[in-house]
């Protein structure tokens, strides 16, 4: 499993009120969240992302609150991987249930750039920026959670006949 | 290796003697909670997998909470899922307007969550429950609908922080101006993945509604849940409204903590966090030159009875500012009910307040209070992110009940004991 994008680059602490404001949350439907995903920091981001596009932030990302209409947004806008130094934990776990690719990887947060062209090997962790000619190793997934992501989340994953771990 | 509370609890519901911190597994719940927001998108993810049934009808708690009474017509609709989703499968505890409370402040008052019990909830404050001896934590709403099914979900167990408290809290000063302490000295992710689990005699000098308070913004220093031993006055609160046996767990004497921090209540004053993160905390004593536009007391931070007779106190027989909006929002029904019965209503508003049924409505910027750019609020509620309550441009500052109705009096950000 690869992915191959530009990055839109983030800073620390980004929480799921900008990532989707909660003013959009009266309703499930993913398309109309992705048409405001980042909306409160990034005005732009909606308009030039890509698909296959990868997010790159800092420490703490998806801190707050709960709602998975977050994962659900970043995913729908086209974005195929979202790196961080650091991952706020419901967030981590609702990327894993919704079928989010994501790679905690401090090195990979400081030294990407926005608008660089990054690929990302999911078996390996291996993080290779291709405008820097830089790599950067993150720990790949443990297999189950690889396997849930592959199947398109924890739903899919029950479906399939293997629940949680 | 001894166990921390949560690490009990978490093992007493794995079926395993013990755990260590790391582990990842698979634990039965005594309740999954969603709201008008998240519940939604689970029964979608719950449908679209072809479930036909929930694992307990008893132990599923749906309340509209959020954009209830309904904001809009997209609101409604949302509920009316819930709603049909709720009757479908004759879940026992749905919560509508009329009868509803937000969540956190009315779980613990129908008796929902006991001492020992684990509690999953799409709803990243579902924390509160800590204050109660349970473990109890947020979760999205591919969880919810995934353990509606099966009664179980899976954890990664936390490592722990030890938070001992000793002291005596001053006058005005409240739980909300502990948490909002603790917040500023460890950061807003100083307890990411892990149990903030608060001891020592400070412990007892803390009421239940401050404790509810404190483990509510557990999340906001990124802590998995922030969990109260059981004492006297948990057993008070819990014994008047829960039937059905329950288990106090005890931290172990030789168990981990991967650090300790001390907060003496006695040197905690009255606390302001400024935006944008619940981690900037300032004495309230440096907001003189800070104008405010409005004051929003509720959430279930800080909605319950004790908040708002501390806000009536300060309120009683005084006004508003001039161009300053009170918004005093009851937690439950019952809170708004006793709030009549006591003369409070009359209190906020002789003073000029509003006083809202029960709804999050503004602390999310959903309704019922949003700001235009350039404003500024001082709320009871638990985040002050960019937007949080409405234009990107305007600011939120988190503060107590007391601090809040100060505030709204003077005009600017002011402490109690100065109105």
């Amino acid at each position: 499993m690869n992915v191959q994008g530009t990055v839109h680059k983030y800073g620390d602490h980004v929480d799921t009120d900008v990532i989707i404001p909660a003013r959009y949350l009266n309703t499930p439907d993913h398309k109309e969240l992705a048409a405001h995903c980042m909306e409160d920091i990034d005005k732009e981001f909606i308009h030039k992302v890509k698909p296959g596009d990868v997010m790159v932030a800092g420490v703490n990302f998806g801190c707050g609150s709960s709602r998975e209409h977050a994962p659900i947004a970043i995913k729908a806008s086209g974005v195929s991987c979202v790196i961080a130094a650091t991952f706020a934990r419901i967030f981590y776990r609702n990327a894993i249930n919704i079928g989010l690719a994501i790679l905690e990887c401090p090195a990979a947060s400081t030294g990407i750039s926005d608008g660089d062209q990054v690929s990302v090997d999911f078996d390996t962790g291996v993080i290779t920026n291709e405008t820097k000619h830089e790599t950067y190793q993150a720990e790949p997934f443990p297999p189950f959670i690889k396997d849930m992501i592959e199947k398109g989340g924890l739903m899919a994953s029950l479906k399939a006949g293997k629940a949680g771990v | 290796m001894g166990m921390t509370m949560t690490q009990k609890i978490l093992a007493k519901h794995a079926g395993l003697d013990s755990v260590r911190a790391g582990q990842l597994i698979q634990a039965k719940l005594d309740l999954v909670l969603g709201n008008d927001i998240t519940t939604p998108v689970a029964v979608n993810e719950f449908e679209a997998a072809g479930f036909d049934k929930v694992f307990d009808k008893s132990k599923i708690a749906l309340v509209m909470d959020h954009f209830a009474p309904n904001k809009d017509i997209k609101a409604a609709a949302q509920c009316k899922q819930c709603r049909a989703f709720a009757r479908r499968f004759d879940i026992d505890n749905y919560f509508d307007v009329g009868e509803m409370g937000i969540e956190h402040a009315l779980l613990p008052e129908k008796g929902l969550v006991a001492p020992g019990e684990a509690v999953i909830g799409a709803d990243s404050h579902t924390c509160t429950y800590g204050a109660l001896g349970a473990f109890s934590t947020g979760v999205g709403s591919t969880d919810m609908g995934a353990a509606m099914a099966a009664g179980e979900t899976w954890f990664k167990v936390p490592s722990a922080i030890k938070v001992n408290l000793t002291g005596k809290l001053r006058p005005f000063v409240s739980g909300k101006d502990v948490i909002l302490t603790l917040i500023g000295m460890i950061g807003v992710d100083g307890a990411r993945y892990q149990s903030l689990e608060f001891a020592g005699p400070g412990v007892g000098e803390l009421s239940i509604y401050d404790r509810l308070t404190i483990s509510n913004m557990a999340i906001e220093a990124g802590a998995k849940n922030g969990i109260f031993p059981v004492d006297e006055i948990t057993k008070a609160y819990v014994s008047e409204r829960v039937s059905r046996p329950w288990t106090a767990y005890e931290a172990d004497p030789d168990a981990e903590y991967e650090r300790t921090v001390d907060i003496d209540l006695s040197q905690v004053d009255c606390t302001v966090a400024y935006p944008h993160l619940p981690e900037n905390a300032h004495s309230v004593r440096e907001g003189k030159d800070i104008r405010i536009d409005q004051i929003v007391i509720g959430s279930c931070t800080n909605g319950q009875l004790p908040d708002l007779e501390a806000a009536a106190a300060i309120l009683k027989g005084r006004h508003l500012a001039r161009d300053v909006r009170g918004i005093i929002i009851p937690a439950t029904m019952n809170v708004y009910r006793q709030c009549m019965k006591q003369g409070l209503t009359d209190i906020f508003l002789d003073a000029g307040c509003i006083v809202s049924t029960p709804t999050c409505g503004p602390c999310l910027g959903g309704y019922m209070g949003i700001l235009a750019a350039g404003e500024r609020c001082v709320s009871t509620t638990n985040r002050n992110f960019v937007g949080r309550m409405g234009h990107v441009d305007s600011e939120v500052y988190l503060a107590s009940p007391a601090v809040a109705a100060a505030s709204g009096i003077a005009g600017h950000i002011c402490h109690p004991e100065e109105v």
